[in-house]
């Protein structure tokens, strides 16, 4: 028997019982557009954290001072005390793949200008921040190297603390008052937005580093140490001669441990990646489960189907069908069933990937390896579970087939 | 006490099936039923034969071994040259295909599918083309006199024309045998007649035709009478005076609606 004309009787077989047959293909319908569902959103979040990622700069490393970051309850005790402003001007003297260099200090506290007031980080940097991070100055102007010199009292807001302290008006050449010390605003930072771990950027104030340091948090050493690779592939090398030069500087042994952590975006990209990934991994998994259940829905009424054409099973064995036309037949049968589900849910999956991701403003990626993915996970379906059905049939008796009421 | 019943009957053209010492024993559970106990007969191409008997004789485990549905327990059934008993199953399956045509009491036609549909169904399991197919099964419908209902679906026709359909499908693969297992079981008299004419025409045109029925009424349109029981062969005879469909027609009334329902 020629396969398209058992794909033809198949599906006219199946249009016999539009309800059952349609009833049945949702269970896989349903299944492969949650799986297609699924995969879009997790891909899409992976995609997301990427991009910011990305958008953080991926040929930015960050020296931290000692241990302090690994033990992270220890952070802002007093022990950070190796990395110093000589060793900042030493690495942009001293090491060729390295770009930009900003140091960095930190202080928290309480922001007032005029009669509101907001509480904020404020960030102490060096003139090149801005390339680092690839950020702009939306109006005013940036501070100069003679600010940092002079340890001047300017600052820049984040757009959020702009926001807050001046509703109404320009904050360019304000006064703000930061524990007690007056600043003049320079200029206001563009939007940025969250970061990769839900912070939002733009609630911060710069301002020089040298001045934080002095001014606010009387503290002598720098946070952090801020630095850009000449490009993405110099990335390694510019770690391995700030590592270098640090150990030199701080007189380190040989067989001693640093003092210092280099940490740069690529780490932090892989490993949101991976949890993305699981994420993804995991959707994927508990909607696969009720493709499963649609695959045994298959199976259900294919049993059925073929208690109920047990007749026609003989009819045709007597004419002349061996038991593999038979078996094909039935397989043939479900695999139709599994197919058209699997379109459908496939069509339905997209669909609804676009509405979850116009309504609930998610990223979704449907990727052609998530749809080939649930197309061939229906066909395995169809096969898998319709394979018994048929084997049943194409293995009755013909005479008693013949005699079934 | 059989001693090879096989009579000279008209239209022998050599010798189409040979059985030998054919015995059926079926296992329900822990007693053994001997359906067939010993049977030998021959049948000639071009004959039309006859198997009578009571229910319970045997002869439909006989039917069914001759369809190829079924295999002997012992003995031996050789269908034009063919020992059929050391067949597989696939192979009883082109046997049926290409040499068996089987009718059935209950027509057998697959419901919702067309007369033209239910014909060209034995050309499917074999390597005919779609264009030829639907060719041969035309002709056989005309063959059967249902040329101007070939697109017509089961349920719209009358029982005589349903035979007529299931007797068309038997044909259409140019069978060497056409089996027909109580035929007009289910049909009035008149149009038992009616396909019993269709069977005499076949035959005339030189198909082998081995019908099996209960009635002596039908049985008397064949040309030889072989009577089961107890599974084994009891009587086969010539009918040297078989009667004509086409004059015993003429003698039953049509009944029609209008006098029903007087």
């Amino acid at each position: 028997m020629k396969i398209l004309n058992i794909i033809l009787s198949a599906f006219r077989a199946l249009q016999r019982n539009k309800m059952r047959s349609f009833l049945t293909m949702l269970g896989i319908i349903i299944g492969v557009a949650a799986v297609i569902a699924m995969l879009a959103i997790g891909q899409g979040a992976e995609y997301s954290v990427k991009q910011q990622i990305a958008a953080l700069g991926t040929n930015v490393l960050m020296v931290y001072p000692g241990a302090q970051q690994q033990a992270g309850v220890r952070s802002g005790a007093g022990s950070a005390t190796t990395l110093t402003e000589d060793d900042a001007l030493a690495i942009s003297r001293e090491c060729p793949a390295v770009q930009y260099i900003s140091p960095g200090a930190f202080a928290g506290g309480q922001v007032i200008a005029g009669n509101l007031n907001w509480s904020t980080s404020i960030q102490g940097v060096g003139s090149d921040y801005l390339e680092i991070r690839q950020w702009l100055i939306e109006y005013g102007d940036f501070f100069t190297d003679q600010d940092i010199k002079a340890a001047a009292k300017v600052c820049i807001l984040g757009k959020t603390v702009a926001d807050n302290l001046f509703p109404d008006a320009s904050p360019v050449d304000q006064t703000i008052r930061i524990r007690s010390v007056p600043f003049k605003v320079a200029g206001v930072l563009t939007k940025k937005g969250q970061n990769a771990m839900g912070q939002d950027q733009d609630d911060v104030i710069l301002a020089p580093y040298t001045t934080v340091l002095r001014r606010l948090s009387h503290w002598p050493n720098l946070r952090f140490i801020l630095v850009s690779a000449t490009s993405l592939k110099d990335i390694s090398a510019a770690q391995t001669q700030i590592s270098e030069l640090l150990r030199m500087r701080h007189k380190i042994q040989p067989y001693d441990a640093d003092d210092f952590t280099i940490r740069n975006q690529t780490d932090l990209a892989a490993t949101a990646t991976a949890t993305t990934q699981v994420l993804t991994i995991l959707l994927a998994s508990i909607a696969s489960v009720s493709l499963l259940v649609g695959g045994i829905g298959i199976m259900n009424i294919m049993l059925v189907s073929v208690t109920e054409r047990t007749r026609e099973i003989g009819i045709r064995m007597s004419i002349g069908a061996r038991s593999r036309d038979i078996l094909t037949q039935f397989l043939i049968e479900a695999l139709v069933l599994s197919l058209l589900g699997g379109i459908t849910g496939i069509i339905l999956g997209v669909v609804g990937s676009n509405v979850i991701s116009s309504i609930a403003k998610w990223p979704t990626i449907i990727t052609a390896f998530s749809i080939i993915l649930s197309f061939g996970f229906s066909i395995a379906i169809g096969i898998f579970f319709g394979f018994y059905p048929a084997r049943k049939a194409a293995m009755l008796n013909p005479i008693d087939a013949l005699r079934y009421e | 006490m059989i001693q090879n019943p096989t009579p000279s009957s008209p239209g022998t053209g050599g010798t189409l099936i040979q059985i030998e010492h054919l015995t059926k024993v079926y296992q329900l559970g822990e007693v053994d039923v001997h359906a067939l106990r010993g049977v030998s007969v021959n049948v000639s191409k071009g004959e039309f034969v006859a198997i009578m008997g009571a229910s319970g004789s045997g002869k439909s485990t006989f039917m069914n071994i001759l369809g190829c549905l079924d295999k002997p327990t012992k003995g031996s059934y050789i269908l034009e040259g063919i020992d059929v008993g050391k067949l597989s199953r696939d192979e009883l399956a082109m046997i049926r295909n290409k040499k068996i045509g089987f009718v059935f009491q209950g027509f057998n036609l697959l419901s919702r599918t067309s007369a033209l549909e239910n014909v060209e169904l034995p050309l499917f399991y074999g390597p005919t083309s779609n264009k030829v197919r639907k060719v041969k099964a035309t002709e056989a419908l005309e063959r059967v006199g249902l040329g101007d209902r070939i697109h017509h679906y089961p349920n719209q026709l009358s029982g005589g024309q349903q035979q007529r359909v299931a007797i068309a499908r038997s044909l259409v693969n140019d069978p060497s045998i056409i089996l027909a297992d109580e035929p007009t079981g289910n049909l009035d008299s008149r149009t038992s007649v009616e396909v019993m004419g269709i069977f005499q025409e076949l035959n005339n045109n030189g198909i082998t035709i081995i019908l099996v029925t209960h009635e002596p009424d039908i049985a008397q349109f064949a040309k030889r009478h072989i009577v089961f029981r107890d599974g084994k062969i009891r009587a086969d005879k010539v009918n040297s005076n078989p009667k004509i469909a086409s004059e015993v027609i003429k003698d039953i009334p049509v009944i029609d609606e209008e006098e029903e329902a007087a």
